[in-house]
């Protein structure tokens, strides 16, 4: 192994022994492919082409008057698909494809990772299979039939809490049993080592940019930037442009749901330290390390762990994290789509919730803050519309 | 003199001496719930069983296929904790010495310190402990505090295990090598791999420690292929498990067809010793 894939203590590579052979091969195809130019301008030809990069840095004109600071928005949400999601299935997709392998899984929640893998399995020729909690694919059926369009065949799992969290049991399953021909694209930066730092990798095209565009238009840098933490792939792609620069503070929004003593899936705010999915992070479990159900109003932010660097970058203070209720989560969807005509994706409103919260604190008044507005709400008219009472 | 329980070296040396190979079944502790997995395992040292794998159950166990899994889940909503998972072990420990190994998954140790939870194995009787999450690269407090306890530290080794890890892992192990027969997770399958055999003869040559194989082991005839093929044991699990799943609303059934099942491995590794 190259490295041991820490972040301080966090990270590692907890995984049975019968994976260790597939994780040497892909992290020694990440770092050789990583760097190299005819990698990087296929990748670069299909995020122009394909998935629209780059996505602009929009500087909003009516919120920004409503809540006193001048805010942008990097419009991650105009990509294909409709979410930051495809700036690393492009990445790992392609580097299937470099490595020689005949097959793509993925494990998906509400099924926009599962799209955007569907989505690359079609542009690049790979069979594609998508584990899919049976309770999520009842929820979810147009994301199901979306997958399937793409050619991708959606597995219903029905071990355990038959969501997200199995899902991804359910793809390091298979994962064990086809290393041979198969990639496991994982959409997240969680996961054993090299996955957070890959898919930091992929994601970093959006910290680049922002960066770029940032001083491009005002000559400096923000003093905020917010993102959403699910996983914490969107979150960890823009801040990782910023992560040296002290001055910029780095906020992500956790899907606090109903709050601590509710359920929600806020790991960082109210989880504890622990082992899931390969390695050692913050997790939200009981006492004995039985990993409970997340939950949050949007399904992207409803898992109960959290990619380690983010960990680490919670407890150096480099980062602050905090818990983003249903409702005021709710509240922020509404404020982007009656003020900029721009509606977000749930997991994204949690974003705009917590810019317009630090908003709203005095000293903080006409400060720059750039949300990552990580995707579009089209996936979302179904459940906003039922909690607003309209039905549709 | 018999100072507490048997050690795995005295056990494997005592099933060459008969010339037999060593019989482990596995059992998630709580499975049904804590009564009844303490009936099975009564019943599994009853029929010759030489060793003991008790499974602590955890939500997310993704070394394990959905038979295990479905086990897991039994036994938590049956409310099975870590400190009643010891409880059922000293509970064994009143009535045999044979060796037992856990399985667990690492966040359960990790949640109740490394140290304390190797401490508390050691007080109730535990012999060695397999973390089915946790590799070589992960394992050096393991490691520490198993030797720190004197329990033997076991790992697992595939078909996709390099000859350079097999013998670091060799030199890390003690107790025996786990030798995964299939390529995947846990489950009862029809045949044996030819793979497998192969794997027992690689690791045979990289280590003088037992080696006992599990994972998708189910048939008399696959402990008379694994034995022949040099290994000193084999790992019965899913197909165990399944019979609990069966029969878990009729227990005299279950423990009945336990019996039956675990005489007939018991009966295959006769004649078969290495
Ligand atoms: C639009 C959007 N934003 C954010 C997320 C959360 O994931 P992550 O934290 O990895 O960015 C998701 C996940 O599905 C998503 O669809």
């Amino acid at each position: 192994m190259i490295s041991d894939g820490k972040f301080g203590k966090y990270g590692g590579i907890f995984v049975p022994e019968l994976l260790i052979p597939a994780i040497e091969e892909l992290e020694s195809a990440f770092y050789q492919y990583k760097d190299d130019k005819n990698f990087n301008k296929e990748l670069d030809y299909y995020l122009r082409e394909f998935a629209g990069r780059p996505t602009s840095l929009y500087h909003t004109q009516r919120l920004s008057e409503k809540l006193g600071c001048k805010i942008y928005l990097k419009r991650e949400d105009l990509l294909h698909t409709g979410a930051h999601k495809i700036n690393n299935t492009l990445g790992q997709g392609l580097l299937a494809k470099f490595m020689g392998k005949e097959r793509l899984i993925a494990e998906t929640g509400a099924g926009q990772h599962g799209i955007a893998t569907a989505v690359i399995g079609a542009l690049f020729g790979f069979p594609t299979d998508v584990y899919m909690g049976s309770e999520d694919i009842k929820r979810q059926r147009l994301n199901v039939f979306r997958m399937e369009l793409s050619g991708a065949r959606v597995i219903s799992v029905e071990s355990g809490s038959k969501t997200l969290k199995d899902s991804i049991n359910e793809a390091l399953r298979d994962w064990i049993t086809n290393v041979d021909n198969t990639h496991y694209l994982i959409g997240s930066s969680m996961g054993p080592h090299p996955y957070p730092t890959m898919v930091k990798h992929f994601q970093s095209v959006i910290g680049r940019e922002s960066r770029k565009q940032i001083l491009e238009k005002d000559d400096k840098l923000p003093d905020a930037v917010i993102a959403c933490v699910g996983g914490g792939s969107n979150a960890i792609g823009i801040f990782s442009a910023f992560q040296d620069d002290r001055e910029v503070e780095l906020i992500g929004a956790e899907g606090g749901g109903e709050g601590p003593s509710g359920r929600n899936g806020a790991t960082l705010s109210f989880g504890t330290e622990g082992v899931l999915h390969g390695s050692l992070s913050f997790v939200l479990q009981d006492d004995d390390g039985q990993i409970s159900e997340a939950h949050s109003v949007s399904a992207g932010l409803d898992y109960p762990g959290v990619g380690p660097e983010h960990s680490l970058m919670m407890v150096e203070g480099r980062a602050k994290y905090e818990p983003v209720m249903d409702n005021e989560a709710l509240r922020g969807f509404k404020l982007l789509s009656k003020y900029e005509g721009i509606i977000p994706a749930l997991e994204s409103s949690h974003a705009v919730a917590c810019a317009e919260k630090y908003a709203k604190k005095p000293e903080n008044k006409g400060k720059t803050i750039i949300i990552n507005l990580s995707g579009r709400g089209d996936k979302d008219m179904h459940i906003v519309s039922q909690k607003m009472g309209a039905g549709v | 003199m018999n100072n507490g329980p048997e050690t795995y070296p005295e056990m494997f040396k005592r099933v060459k001496e008969k010339s037999e190979g060593a019989f482990i079944p596995f059992v998630v502790a709580g499975d049904p719930d804590l009564e009844t997995s303490l009936l099975v395992v009564k019943e599994m040292v009853n029929a010759g069983a030489d060793a003991l794998e008790i499974g602590f159950p955890f939500s997310d166990p993704v070394a394990d296929g959905p038979t295990i899994q479905a086990a897991d889940v039994r036994a938590l909503k049956s409310g099975m904790t870590t400190s009643k998972g010891f409880e059922f072990i000293r509970h064994i420990r009143e009535f045999t010495d044979i060796p037992i190994g856990l399985l667990v998954y690492y966040n359960l140790i990790y949640q109740r310190g490394i140290g304390q939870f190797y401490k508390e194995a050691q007080k109730n009787g535990v012999n060695g402990i397999l973390i089915a999450d946790l590799p070589p690269e992960e394992a050096s407090s393991a490691i520490e505090f198993s030797k720190k306890f004197g329990i033997s530290q076991i790992f697992m080794v595939a078909q996709t295990t390099s000859n350079s890890r097999l013998s670091h892992i060799s030199q890390m192990a003690e107790g025996f090598i786990y030798v995964v027969a299939v390529k995947g997770v846990t489950g009862a399958r029809s045949d044996l791999e030819r793979d497998t055999l192969d794997l027992i003869h690689r690791v045979r040559k990289h280590t003088d420690l037992p080696i006992c194989v599990g994972f998708g082991i189910s048939k008399t005839d696959h402990i008379k292929k694994v034995l022949k093929a040099g290994s000193n044991g084999a790992i019965v699990a899913s197909v165990l498990v399944e019979l609990i799943e069966k029969y878990q609303e009729d227990r005299r059934v279950m423990l009945m067809e336990i019996r039956r099942l675990c005489l007939a491995l018991k009966k295959a590794t006769r004649g078969c010793g290495p």
